[in-house]
């Protein structure tokens, strides 16, 4: 009986790692062209996905098994890479496609984009442009659920391996710390800080070394095997929720795109790319589930379902209003509101 | 009856009422819970505790954004910064996550948010604990800009900041504290942000300003009404939004108008008010601020970077001339 539901829970893990995979691979299909950077030029017609887009491609299990021991009542904040993570949390693929695509419909109305993905109704507090800058957001949402008292609440702060050499990185662990508070850091160790291999720009052991200093607790796993995410996750949040302070769950993956979207990622060994195929969450999480007797064509079917949630959210996406020009001037502020002069 | 209260007690009373009446507002600083660097904190630990009035690690840029963080998670924060100068240091979560956090989001959430940045020339402390920085914020969409002059409006201006909706760059003045003025605080309807006082009425000339100018300039008119010059004197009080009504309505009757202020004139908000009074009056405008260089230790170099009466004096004339 229980591995029978330990089957069932790797497989709604393998559906969410294949629903991020699929959203990414649609996002991608439509930004080409969308942004001027790495030496490439936008094309001449205007992409549907515009400006930087920074695909999780290959880190998939991380999302998935973090977010599948939060309730929708937990919050997250998130990296500039951040559409797996809303997914993963329970935001609509729609509603995120056509944010990308700039849309009224987008979450945020098309003022924020793919760096700037959030569902606030459930939980995802947003993506950020700005390494690290998720990080004081999340210990502050985690201070207020501490002072508000009377549930166990926590918040999964999600943060890269580039980030861990940004101030606030030391400000947030000192703090969480300080304070005791319900936080769950998970450190997405991708082993790149945009185009430059971390440890190159890193001093001393990394992240869990430093996290260890200012004594806070932390599990190391594979962040591609997403069992061991899963499972870790599943003790950490556990700790957390009662009470005994933040932690950090560092999971080891790899980007298999480039930082952005038009990044072809030249600066990395074919051979270290290659290994990395081979080690795919998705793939990896498939051969689980071969080996446990789950019928390839069960399989296919939730990858096929995937794949057509995330083609009818792009179709949906690309027939979906453009806002208003005059939108450009709601939700500046109250006092004083979008004017010109 | 109006009471007699310090500009630091003043703020401290709007602080400690509100926080009777709403358990969402917290207030958290480096040195707060022993009454902060100003006094402005004195006795609320004691009242409220550890829990509420929070001594914070020297973590500037935490301090802001974890201050986003708490009020998207239905907080309404007080952040102490000691002085503008150390805002610098949390600059990214201030104008990138802050103030944009509502917009960028689509209208998702609200950062209310009060940020308390005492601003300008605190005597003797040099080059990195005595700028005026005001203009900086008002150029980001999305922060309200506040710097009250007087006790009272360090408590009503305080309330209406503390109820607002926006992120507010609450911005005492280091020079203020201890200065004391008749607060009337059985008056309990909320000061509208965005209206300017007018402190001294007159048809000869308006002089626009705001925070620590504005006594001096009251000493001045007075002065210089003996001589028969009969000067408009406004407090905008707020800097965004500001009161552009008041503003032209006095220049429209008095043909001239010279704004002055303690932060370097190149780039102030000064020049923001001349050019606008310019473009929609057509009458002479005229600014007075700071020369733009660092403002030094020495008592010379120091008074380099004070305020000098008699250039305003000289402004006066020469709009008069």
């Amino acid at each position: 009986m229980e591995s029978a539901s330990r089957r069932g829970e790797l497989i709604e893990l393998y559906r969410m790692m294949l629903r991020i995979r699929a959203f990414e691979d649609a996002a991608e299909a439509a930004s080409q062209g969308g942004v001027a950077a790495w030496g490439q030029k936008t094309s001449a017609a205007p992409a549907r996905v515009r400006g930087p887009l920074h695909l999780s491609t290959g880190q998939e299990a991380v999302a998935a098994g973090v977010c599948a021991n939060l309730r929708r009542t937990d919050l997250i904040t998130s990296t500039h890479r951040g559409h797996g993570h809303t997914l993963a949390k329970g935001a609509h693929p729609y509603r995120m496609m056509a944010e990308l695509f700039g849309r009224a419909d987008g979450y945020n109305h098309g003022k924020g984009g793919s760096m700037h993905i959030a569902d606030f109704s459930v939980g995802m507090l947003g993506a950020n442009g700005v390494v690290a800058a998720g990080m004081p957001i999340a210990v502050g949402a985690a201070h207020a659920i501490k002072l508000q008292h009377g549930d166990d609440r926590i918040v999964a702060c999600f943060f890269g391996d580039g980030a861990i050499n940004r101030g606030p990185f030391l400000e947030t662990f000192n703090w969480a710390k300080v304070y005791q508070l319900p936080v769950l850091f998970v450190c997405e160790d991708n082993a790149y800080a945009a185009t430059t291999r971390s440890s190159s720009v890193t001093a001393g052991e990394g992240v869990c070394e430093r996290a260890r200093g200012i004594g806070i607790d932390v599990e190391s796993i594979d962040g591609n095997d997403v069992e061991a995410v899963d499972d870790a996750a599943a003790r950490l949040t556990e700790s957390i929720r009662r009470g005994f302070g933040p932690l950090l769950l560092h999971a080891r993956t790899y980007r298999f795109k480039g930082h952005v979207s038009v990044d072809p990622g030249t600066y990395r060994e074919q051979d270290e790319v290659d290994q990395a195929m081979c080690h795919d969450p998705i793939i990896l999480a498939m051969r689980k589930l071969s080996a446990q007797a789950v019928q390839q064509a069960v399989l296919d079917q939730i990858k096929q379902q995937a794949d057509q949630e995330m083609a009818d959210a792009l179709a949906r996406a690309n027939e979906a209003a453009w806002p208003l020009a005059s939108d450009a001037y709601l939700d500046v502020q109250t006092s004083g509101a979008g004017q010109w002069f | 009856m109006p009471l007699s209260l310090s500009y630091a007690q003043a703020a401290a009373l709007a602080l400690s009422e509100s926080m009777d009446l709403d358990p969402r507002i917290i207030a958290l600083g480096e040195d707060i819970g022993r009454g902060g660097v100003f006094a402005q904190y004195a006795g609320l630990q004691s009242k409220f505790g550890p829990a509420r009035i929070i001594d914070t690690p020297i973590s500037e840029a935490t301090m802001i954004g974890a201050g986003v963080g708490m009020a998207l998670a239905g907080m309404r924060p007080v952040v102490e910064m000691r002085v503008v100068d150390f805002a610098i240091c949390a600059m990214d979560e201030i104008v990138n996550q802050a103030a944009k956090n509502r917009y960028m989001f689509g209208g998702q959430g609200r950062v209310s948010m009060l940020m308390r940045l005492p601003n300008g020339i605190w005597n003797g402390s040099a080059a990195q604990h005595a700028q005026s920085l005001e203009s900086w914020f008002v150029h980001i969409p999305g922060l309200t800009v506040l710097a009250p002059s007087t006790a009272s409006d360090n408590y009503h201006l305080f309330k209406a900041a503390l109820a607002s909706d926006d992120p507010v760059v609450y911005m005492e003045h280091k020079e203020l504290w201890q200065q004391t003025g008749l607060v009337d605080i059985a008056e309990t309807s909320l000061q509208v942000i965005g209206e300017a006082a007018v402190c001294r009425k007159g048809s000869d000339l308006t002089i626009v300003s705001w925070s620590a100018t504005i006594p001096r300039l009251m000493s001045l008119v007075d002065e210089l009404s003996l001589s028969g010059l009969s000067i408009e004197l406004i407090d905008l009080r707020s800097l965004w939004p500001w009161d552009q009504t008041t503003v032209l309505e006095s220049v429209e009757k008095t043909r001239r108008c010279l704004v002055v202020h303690e932060a370097v004139q190149v780039a102030g908000f000064g020049a923001e008010v001349a050019a606008f009074v310019a473009e929609h009056s057509g009458l002479p405008v005229a600014r007075c601020g700071a020369p733009r260089i660092p403002v030094g230790y020495a008592p010379p170099l120091e008074a380099e970077s004070v305020l000098s009466l008699e250039r305003v004096r000289a402004k006066i004339d020469q709009l008069l001339a």
